[in-house]
């Protein structure tokens, strides 16, 4: 563990704050693309993940442990985002026999 | 150094995998092989406790319950229909926008100081316990009344109601 963890002090703050940023405008990209709901939650769950990547590389370059702790709470709220948005996916199966989203364009109005 | 940009890679390559594969079941599994690269990720920044909730939180629950879930709504045929090519041009170009954005507005910043971990023990699960139970004891109890919640509203949401659909 020890030779591993020094393997990373060469890389810049920078790199991980690339790497962040576009894995959240792939999901940003997924949310626009695709139309099955399912596949758009995953997108979002993977955004969820760039930013809990970025908070903890901050917390170690800080060297502040909230940091990880407040990844550990969007952890705890993603759990909980995700148990209800199933949810009203399998419910809306129910009723309308779909899961695309264009289905869902009565509610505009 | 080199460990960090092959698993950055592979991050982004199975993550463009997610989005782009047609099966949702291929979808999912990508997925899964996205967050084992974070748990990597979180195991070369020393973030231990992390490492393993990403693990047992992320790849062993959530995804479950993604597959679960599809298997619930039981896609037998290709159900998803493509959207129009422009739309998908735009979609890609819009996100290609954001990726441009963030990442040239980052370039002028310049060269930054390398992430060096001052204090070894800072992600084991002792030190961040006496975190969270000191500062932050009274978040960590509202999130169980949060997960709760989320429960109780699963369930209502998920069960069939027999009585209500007699009236529509």
């Amino acid at each position: 563990m020890e030779s591993l963890t020094h393997t990373i002090q060469a890389v810049p703050l920078n790199h991980y704050i690339f790497l962040s940023a576009i894995i959240f405008s792939i999901g940003v990209m997924g949310v626009l693309l695709r139309r099955n709901a399912i596949v758009i939650f995953m997108s979002v769950e993977l955004m969820l993940n760039s930013v809990n990547l970025l908070l903890t590389a901050f917390s170690v370059y800080r060297g502040d442990a909230a940091g990880q702790v407040f990844v550990f709470f969007i952890m705890a709220l993603a759990a909980a985002e995700v148990a209800v948005g199933l949810a009203i996916i399998v419910m809306i199966y129910r009723n309308t026999n779909s899961i695309d989203i264009n289905v869902l364009n009565r509610l505009k109005w | 150094m080199s460990t960090f940009y092959f698993i950055a890679f592979l991050s982004i390559f199975f993550s463009i995998l997610v989005i782009s594969a047609k099966n949702p079941v291929h979808s999912i599994l990508y997925l899964v092989l996205t967050f084992f690269t974070f748990t990597i990720h979180y195991i070369l920044l020393n973030a231990q406790f992390l490492a393993v909730v990403n693990f047992i939180v992320y790849m062993g629950a959530i995804l479950v319950l993604f597959l679960y879930t599809l298997m619930l709504i039981n896609l037998n045929k290709e159900a998803e229909p493509v959207k129009p090519f422009m739309v998908k041009i735009a979609a890609v170009f819009g996100g290609g926008i954001l990726a441009v954005a963030l990442v040239s507005s980052l370039k002028l910043l310049g060269v930054s100081d390398p992430v060096v971990l001052k204090n070894p023990d800072l992600g084991l699960v002792k030190n961040l316990g006496k975190v969270l139970f000191n500062e932050f004891l009274l978040p960590f109890e509202i999130s169980s009344v949060l997960l709760l919640s989320a429960m109780v509203g699963a369930v209502l949401l998920a069960t069939k109601e027999k009585e209500t659909k007699a009236t529509f």
